[in-house]
């Protein structure tokens, strides 16, 4: 890994049509290993693209994005894939998790699509079911509902299970978006807690979007995207 | 990989709805194996009316007329042949046995058929077996009996009943030949053939209870008691049709030729083969079409199937967006959907063939007894396996469509579907 940027931007333009304005427009954007980044910015600034572009769905017009030794615009759509199944956890809003699967085949799914994860996380826990039932323990979910399907777990353990899966097989990079906006302000900062704690012991980059601004203060750094994005000012300044 | 572990668990999270499309499709697929099944017992049980017999010979008429109303009973003659005409044939050196068929009255709907002891000795069925008596012997005395299986059955009737024939057949209020019943002396082991539908009388008793009618009716205030008949000559005058077997097969189509050349009247003879073959070119056309219809409501069936994993594909954009985000690629996303609806083809399938197993165990011994048709429990026969073949196949195709539009929506959704 090395002690460089786990992910680097440079001159990245993102537009979604040939004729609109840009969407993303960002000259410079760094984040070391293990680094805690805060991400806020009204809707609209362009968060969701900014992380389609940095979970390599979408590809961009422009400009380098660098993501460990591997520049992510000179890969294909295939190879962006496993790149993310490999080195990116996500957690979303909510509605994180199948609702069909099991809260322990939901955790395991990244294991299944990507073989670096799923060796990590039988090095780490000894089986999978180990290391999911280990994380599933440290971010305080009972073992007892580790078989039951998804859709009957409340917000709160849901979004520990979408935490769970997220680091699971140890990804240098997991990317927060929004995960704590459907909780009450108690277990905003208890979830919170958990995420920093266990990312920090997994090791992995956190990039942690939010618009909620009082939760800045936990995190190494703070960005702003209309700041970050130049694409935003443009939006406002017309 | 586990796509279709994953397929078959959405599959079961949505069981109600994917339930009842799945129902719509092994109905559709159990209707398009029984027309299919049916179409070929029907068939089967046609070729297997009659075997052995070389010729069929009557009237000049259409084969597969002749065929109908000589061997299945169906319809009636327009013309008779002469017993001299008959004779001649049945006299011919190359000719082993003849049987003279003489029809036109009933019994409560069953045709009564005019023979003689001939017809016990050669007539054959399916795979060349004799007639078989599961009670009593050959008719002997000019007003004895004999019943095919479904007749005794279904009129209740035993060795030593009473019965009356009617003039002519089908319907319901023909003149009845009240005044000279009949006595049951033999019943017919079941065939599966027209035999079963059968009242067996000989030559003579056809002349006897027609002595003293005239134009199709009895002649007012002349009445021959049944003891006298045997006083007046009982030799047929005409008879309907006759089954002709040959010593050697190689002379059938000289012997043809010689029987439609007969300078007494127009005679007609007929391979019973090529009558059929005949006969199914006919069919045929109404077969294609039932064939047809039921494989249009398995289309409506399938297209039912991709309307409900279409409609349901919205509510799942999350789920995708998930499975993306996990890495997923879309050609994976395409390859869920498309299972999705390619399990539910194969169970429809598979239910539509169990389906259709248990209706036709449940319906045999009805269908042999009422009808006579034999129908077989086998497993699936080539031809069903192609029609399964083929729907799995035009199930795959259907389910390729939300498997696309999935595909599409995955790459335009990404990880934040767009709700």
């Amino acid at each position: 890994m090395g002690a460089g940027p786990v992910i680097a931007l440079a001159d990245l333009v993102f537009r979604w049509a040939a004729r609109e304005q840009p969407c993303i427009d960002i000259a410079r954007l760094e984040i070391g290993a293990g680094e805690r980044v805060f991400l806020h910015g009204p809707s609209g600034s362009g968060k969701s693209t900014l992380l389609g572009l940095l979970g390599g769905v979408l590809a961009p017009e422009r400009g380098s994005i660098r993501f460990l030794d591997a520049e992510l615009t000179r890969l294909g759509a295939r190879q962006r894939d496993r790149f993310r199944a490999d080195h990116i956890g996500f957690i979303f809003q909510q509605f994180n998790l199948i609702p069909y699967l099991s809260v322990l085949e939901n955790v395991l799914l990244p294991c299944r699509f990507s073989a670096r994860r799923g060796e990590l996380a039988a090095t780490r826990g000894g089986t999978w079911r180990d290391e999911a039932a280990r994380l599933l323990q440290h971010l305080d979910l009972e073992p007892g509902l580790q078989q039951r399907p998804a859709m009957h777990l409340s917000v709160g353990q849901q979004q520990r299970v979408a935490a769970a899966r997220a680091l699971i097989g140890q990804p240098e990079f997991v990317i927060a978006d929004e995960p704590t906006s459907a909780l009450d302000a108690e277990r905003q900062q208890g979830f919170l807690a958990l995420l920093l704690r266990e990312s920090g012991d997994a090791g992995a980059a956190l990039l942690y979007v939010s618009h909620d601004r009082r939760l800045a203060g936990a995190f190494d750094r703070e960005l702003a995207m209309p700041a970050l994005n130049r694409a935003s000012e443009l939006r406002q300044a017309a | 990989m586990h796509w279709l572990a994953l397929a078959a668990k959405s599959a079961w999270n949505r069981r109600l709805t994917l339930g009842l499309t799945l129902a719509a499709v092994a109905l559709s697929v159990a209707l398009l194996l029984g027309i299919e099944r049916v179409r070929r017992d029907a068939r089967e049980s046609f070729a297997n009316s009659v075997s052995g017999t070389d010729l069929v010979v009557g009237a000049r008429t259409s084969p597969v007329q002749l065929m109908l109303y000589a061997v299945f009973r169906i319809g009636e003659a327009t013309n008779n042949i002469r017993w001299d005409a008959f004779r001649a044939v049945a006299g011919d050196p190359a000719v082993a046995w003849a049987i003279p068929l003489s029809l036109g009255d009933s019994h409560r709907g069953f045709p009564v058929l005019g023979t003689t002891s001939a017809y016990f000795e050669h007539f054959r069925y399916g795979d060349r077996r004799a007639l078989e008596f599961c009670a009593g012997a050959p008719f002997r005395g000019v007003f004895d009996a004999v019943l095919g299986a479904e007749v005794a059955h279904r009129l209740g009737y035993h060795l030593g009943d009473r019965i009356i024939l009617s003039h002519g057949i089908g319907g319901i209020g023909l003149p009845e030949h009240a005044d000279k019943p009949f006595t049951v002396v033999g019943i017919l082991a079941p065939t599966g053939t027209p035999v079963d539908r059968t009242v067996h009388v000989s030559l003579e008793a056809i002349t006897a209870i027609h002595l003293d009618w005239q134009g199709g009716a009895p002649v007012p205030g002349f009445s021959i008691p049944p003891e006298y008949v045997r006083k007046f000559d009982l030799s047929p005058k005409e008879i309907t049709a006759a089954l002709i077997g040959l010593k050697s097969r190689a002379a059938v189509f000289r012997m043809q030729r010689r029987i439609d050349d007969y300078a007494g009247e127009p005679l007609l003879a007929v391979l019973p083969g090529v009558a059929l073959d005949q006969l199914w070119e006919v069919v045929g056309t109404v077969e294609r079409a039932l064939l047809a219809v039921s494989a249009m409501v398995v289309v409506v069936g399938l297209a039912g199937l991709v309307a409900v994993i279409l409609a349901g594909l919205n509510e799942r954009r999350r789920e995708l967006a998930i499975l993306r985000s996990v890495g997923a690629r879309p050609g994976g996303i395409f390859l869920l959907l498309t299972i999705d609806g390619l399990i539910v083809t194969v169970l429809g399938c598979v239910l539509g063939v169990l389906l259709l197993a248990a209706l036709t165990a449940a319906a045999r011994p009805f269908a042999q007894s009422h009808y006579g048709l034999a129908i077989h429990l086998q497993l699936l026969s080539l031809a069903e396996l192609r029609l399964l073949a083929a729907v799995v196949l035009v199930g795959l195709l259907a389910s390729l469509v939300p498997g696309y539009r999935a595909y599409r929506l995955s790459l335009a959704d990404g990880l934040t579907p767009r709700l």
